[in-house]
C-alpha cells in the first residue's frame, strides 16, 4: 500500500497541518511516511502546499510526480494542481472557496463545503479538520482512532478547550 | 637582601618582539601585573589579535588563543559561554578592532559581554608596515596616505571610546595613555577597575591605551611619546567615559 | 525507542543537543532558521548556551572560542552564510579545534535563492578557505541519517581535532520524516573539560603548563611541518571516514552517483527504469570528502554508463570522473538554481544518455 497525497491551499488555512495529521497518524500505525512542504518567503497569505507519502515500505522519494489524492483548499490550487491527479485518483475540493467544478472526468471528485460547515459549527478555523474527516473516510489512509489520538495530542494544555470543537469538525464527514 | 623589584610572573621570561619605544610592552606588563595582583593568572583566558600583538601569547603568561582578524570579541564571547567564571580578555590593536572588527566590538559591547577589551590605539597599522588606520589623525602620514590623511579622502578618525560609551551595556569605558609614570599608574588603575567590574558581572568593560609606534611614525621613541601627548590626546581625550558603582 | 515525526531542522538541532552540545551560535538565514529558533529555547534547558551572533563571521568565531576553551560546539547556516564562515573554518583547521557545522544548502551563486541546491559541493569539499586544509564532509539522504551523523560527528571532530561539516539541503531541513532520537550524552561539566581535552584553554589553574591555541607560524619550515602533520590526519581520515552506500550495482546497465536529496530522486528513477526493463543502480557517497573512490571498484561488468546526478552545474562530476578512471562513460544529469527535477525527468534523460552512448 502506498498513498501519494498532495495538499494545496493558502497560508493560514491549516493546509500543512492537515498533511501533518495524516503523516503523524500513519507513523503511529507503523507506516513509513514523509511530509514535505513547499517553502517560500511569504509568512501569511502565500501558497501553502505539502506532499505526504504513506507506505508500507521505505519511501525512496518524498517528491511525487502525480498524486493519488489531491486536496485543494482554494481556486488557484485547483487550477494549478488538478492535472497532477493520477487517473482514477481522488480530488477533494473545498467547495466553499472553489466556485468552479473540476474539469477532469477520469478522476473521482468530492466537494466539501468546509468553510460553510465550519461557520455553522461556530469555528471558521476548523475547515481543515472538516476536510480531514472527509479525506480519511474516502481513503482509509489512517484509522479514525489514531487521528483522534493525534488530535488529543495537538490540543493539550492551553489549547485543550479547542479539542471538542475540532473533534466535532473532524467527525462531520468521518463516518 | 630586600627585594625592591621583581618582574611579574604574568610575563614569560623572554624578550618581546616589539620595536624600541613601542607601547605594547608597557601595556602587556601592566595588564599582567594587575592579573597577578588579583591572583587571577590561573583563571585568566586571553585572546590576541591579528597585528603586532599576535605575538602577545608568547609574553603573557596565561592561557591564550589567536584570533582571526578583528574577531577577538566574538571569540571571547564564545569562551565566556563555556567558562562563565573565568576572567576573559581580548587585546586588540586599532586596525583589528576599529576597522575590520568594528562590528564584533560594537556587538560585544551591546550584548554587555562580561569580558574586558584592552585596545591599543597607535593611529597606524603596525605589523603590515604603517598603513592608514581608522584612527590615523588628519595630516598624519601613512604608507597609504603619503601626504597625510585628508578628511575628503578618508573621513575623520574614529573615536572608539566615545562610540562605545553610547552603548548602555558598555559599563566601563576609559581612555588612558602610556607616556610617563603617572599616566602608566592611571592606566593600571583603569585596568584594575575594568577587571573589578568584569568580576562583578556588570557588563562590558573597555580600556583604550593611546600608544606610540615610533617605527611606523618615523619618530625617535621620546618624540613619539611627545606626539601621543600633544597630538593624539588632543583628538582622543584621556578620561573616563563611563563607569559603574560596585 | 519510539519514533517521532520531526521537521528536519528541528531534528538536527535536537540531535546536537543529545550529543552533549554545550554551545550553539547562529545567524538567521533561510532555509535553516528553525535550528537557531529551536536551539534558543531547547539548548538552555539542557544546560547549554545559545547565542544569536551579529553575523556568520561572528558566529564561526564564537564557535572557535567556545571550542578552543573545550566546549562541544554546533553551528549551522546556509550557503552564503557558509561562504562567510570559510575564513574561520580554515583558521580552526590550522588551530586544530573540533566543532560540527551544518550547511542546509540552497541555490546560488550570490544570494541565489532559497530552494534546495547542491551547488556548494565544491565549497564544502575543497573549502573556500585559504591554505592547505581539509574538512570531512558528510551528506545524509534522510532525516534519520542526518540525525545520526550529527550525533556521531562530535566524536569524529574531537578525535581528529578538526571541524566536521554536514551538508543537508533545504528540502531535508523543511521535510518531516519519522526519527528515532539517540539518548542524551550530557554536557561535560566545566571542571572536567581539561581532563577530556588537555589542550583546551581553560586557565592554567586547571591543567599542567600553559595552553596556547594558534595558527601563526612565521618560519616556513615550521609551517610546512605543521601542514604535514595536518595531512597525516587527513590521510587517516581517508582511511577511516570514507563512506558510501551502493544500491543494485549487480547487472546494472547504468549507475547513478548521487548524494542527499538527489539520491532520493535517483532511487525512485531506478524503480521507474526497472519498470521499463532497464537495470539501474546507484553509488550514494555519504562522505563527500573523503570521496568514496573505492566504491567504483564495485561497478559491475554490465555497467556501461555512470551518471553523476546533481543539483548544480556538475561539480561532483570531476570527482566521479576521477574515480571512474575512464573505465566506462560518465554522463551528467543536473538541474540548478533550486530546481529539483522529477524522477520522470531523470528517467527520460537517462534513456537519452544511454541512447547516445550506445
Amino acid at each position: 500500500m502506498k498513498y501519494k497525497m498532495f495538499f494545496a491551499g493558502s497560508g493560514g488555512q491549516g493546509t500543512l497541518a492537515m498533511g501533518q495529521m495524516i503523516a503523524k497518524a500513519a507513523m503511529h500505525e507503523g507506516k513509513e511516511v514523509t511530509w514535505l512542504p513547499s517553502y517560500g518567503p511569504e509568512m501569511r497569505g502565500g501558497t501553502a502546499n505539502c506532499t505526504v507519502v504513506v507506505s508500507d515500505k521505505p519511501i525512496s522519494c518524498p517528491l511525487i510526480n502525480e498524486a493519488d489524492v489531491l486536496v485543494v483548499m482554494n481556486l488557484p490550487s485547483l487550477l494549478k494542481f488538478e492535472k497532477m491527479v493520477t487517473p482514477g485518483g481522488l480530488l477533494i475540493i473545498n467547495s466553499s472557496l472553489v466556485p468552479e467544478k473540476a474539469s477532469r472526468d477520469d478522476i473521482r471528485v468530492l466537494e466539501i463545503p468546509a468553510n460553510e460547515k465550519a461557520t455553522e459549527l461556530g469555528n471558521d478555523k476548523a475547515a481543515n479538520m472538516i476536510m480531514l474527516g472527509a479525506i480519511i473516510r474516502e481513503t482509509s489512509v489512517v484509522r479514525p482512532e489514531t487521528v483522534y489520538d493525534e488530535l488529543a495530542v495537538m490540543f493539550t494544555g492551553r489549547k485543550e478547550k479547542f479539542l471538542p470543537m475540532n473533534r466535532k469538525a473532524l467527525d462531520l464527514y468521518l463516518h | 637582601m630586600k627585594t625592591v623589584f621583581a618582574p611579574t610572573s604574568g610575563m614569560t621570561p623572554v624578550d618581546t618582539s616589539y620595536c624600541p619605544g613601542c607601547s605594547h610592552g608597557i601595556a602587556h606588563r601592566i595588564i599582567m601585573e594587575c592579573l597577578e595582583e588579583r591572583g587571577a593568572l590561573g583563571r585568566a583566558i586571553g585572546v590576541v589579535p591579528i597585528g603586532c600583538a599576535i605575538n602577545a601569547h608568547h609574553f603573557m603568561n596565561v592561557d591564550m588563543c589567536e584570533s582571526t582578524h578583528g574577531r577577538a570579541p566574538a571569540i571571547a564571547a564564545g569562551i565566556r559561554r563555556v567558562h562563565p567564571d573565568k576572567l576573559v580578555f581580548t587585546y586588540q590593536g586599532d586596525g583589528d578592532l576599529a576597522s575590520i572588527g568594528a562590528a564584533e566590538i560594537v556587538h560585544a559591547a551591546h550584548r554587555g559581554e562580561k569580558f574586558t577589551t584592552f585596545f591599543i590605539n597607535n593611529a597606524i597599522y603596525g605589523m603590515t608596515g604603517g598603513q592608514m588606520a581608522p584612527t590615523t589623525l588628519i595630516g598624519q602620514r601613512a604608507t597609504t596616505a603619503v601626504d597625510g590623511r585628508t578628511v575628503e579622502q578618508a573621513g575623520m578618525p574614529l573615536r572608539v571610546c566615545e562610540m562605545l560609551a553610547t552603548i548602555d551595556m558598555a559599563v566601563f569605558v576609559e581612555r588612558v595613555m602610556l607616556t610617563n609614570p603617572a599616566q602608566v599608574r592611571r592606566a593600571k588603575a583603569a585596568v584594575h577597575k575594568a577587571l573589578d567590574i568584569q568580576e562583578a558581572r556588570k557588563g562590558f568593560t573597555f580600556v583604550e591605551f593611546l600608544s606610540a609606534c615610533p617605527t611606523n611614525w618615523g619618530y625617535a621613541p621620546v618624540d613619539a611619546l611627545k606626539w601621543v601627548e600633544e597630538k593624539m590626546a588632543a583628538y582622543y581625550p584621556v578620561k573616563n567615559f563611563r563607569t559603574v558603582e560596585l | 525507542m519510539s519514533k517521532v515525526l520531526m521537521k528536519g531542522n528541528e531534528a538536527f538541532a535536537e540531535a546536537a543537543i543529545r550529543a552533549g552540545c554545550k554551545c550553539y551560535f547562529g545567524y538567521p538565514i533561510t532555509p535553516q532558521n528553525e535550528i537557531p529558533e529551536y536551539m534558543s529555547h531547547e539548548l538552555p534547558k539542557a544546560g547549554g548556551a545559545f547565542l544569536q551572533a551579529e553575523s556568520e563571521l561572528a558566529a564561526v568565531n564564537m564557535a572557535y572560542g567556545a571550542a578552543a576553551s573545550g566546549g562541544r560546539v554546533f553551528i549551522s547556516t546556509s550557503s552564503p552564510g557558509l561562504a562567510l564562515m570559510q575564513e574561520g573554518l580554515g583558521f580552526i583547521c590550522s588551530a586544530e579545534v573540533p566543532l560540527v557545522a551544518l550547511n542546509v544548502s540552497r541555490g546560488g551563486p550570490g544570494v541565489g535563492g532559497i530552494q534546495p541546491g547542491q551547488a556548494d559541493y565544491i565549497q564544502v569539499t575543497r573549502g573556500g578557505y585559504n591554505g592547505d586544509a581539509k574538512i570531512p564532509v558528510f551528506a545524509p539522504a534522510g532525516i534519520q541519517e542526518c540525525v545520526d551523523l550529527i550525533y556521531e560527528c562530535f566524536d569524529i571532530a574531537e578525535e581528529y581535532r578538526n571541524p566536521v561539516l554536514i551538508l543537508a539541503d533545504g528540502m531535508m531541513g523543511q521535510m518531516m520524516e519519522p526519527v528515532e532520537l539517540p539518548p542524551h550524552k550530557g554536557i561535560t561539566p566545566v571542571d572536567k573539560i581539561s581532563q577530556e581535552k588537555p589542550w583546551a584553554i581553560t586557565g592554567t589553574d586547571s591543567h599542567e603548563g600553559r595552553n596556547v591555541i594558534y595558527s601563526l607560524r612565521m618560519q616556513p619550515e615550521v609551517l610546512e611541518k605543521h601542514v604535514e602533520k595536518l595531512f597525516e590526519k587527513y590521510a587517516r581520515a581517508e582511511k577511516e571516514l570514507t563512506r558510501w552506500n551502493s544500491l543494485s550495482l549487480k547487472d546494472a546497465e547504468v549507475v547513478f552517483v548521487a548524494f542527499g536529496t538527489m539520491s532520493r530522486l535517483c532511487a525512485e528513477a531506478i524503480e521507474l527504469l526497472g519498470e521499463r526493463g532497464i537495470k539501474a543502480g546507484m553509488i550514494r557517497p555519504i562522505s563527500l570528502w573523503p570521496f568514496p573512490d573505492k566504491a567504483f571498484d564495485e561497478l559491475d561488468k554490465s555497467t556501461r554508463l555512470v551518471i553523476s546526478a546533481e543539483l548544480n552545474m556538475g561539480q561532483m562530476l570531476y570527482d566521479v570522473k576521477n574515480a571512474v578512471q575512464g573505465r566506462v562513460e560518465v554522463g551528467l544529469i543536473n538541474r540548478t538554481g533550486g530546481v529539483v527535477p522529477s524522477s520522470l525527468e531523470i528517467v527520460e534523460r537517462t534513456l537519452k544518455l544511454l541512447e547516445e552512448t550506445k
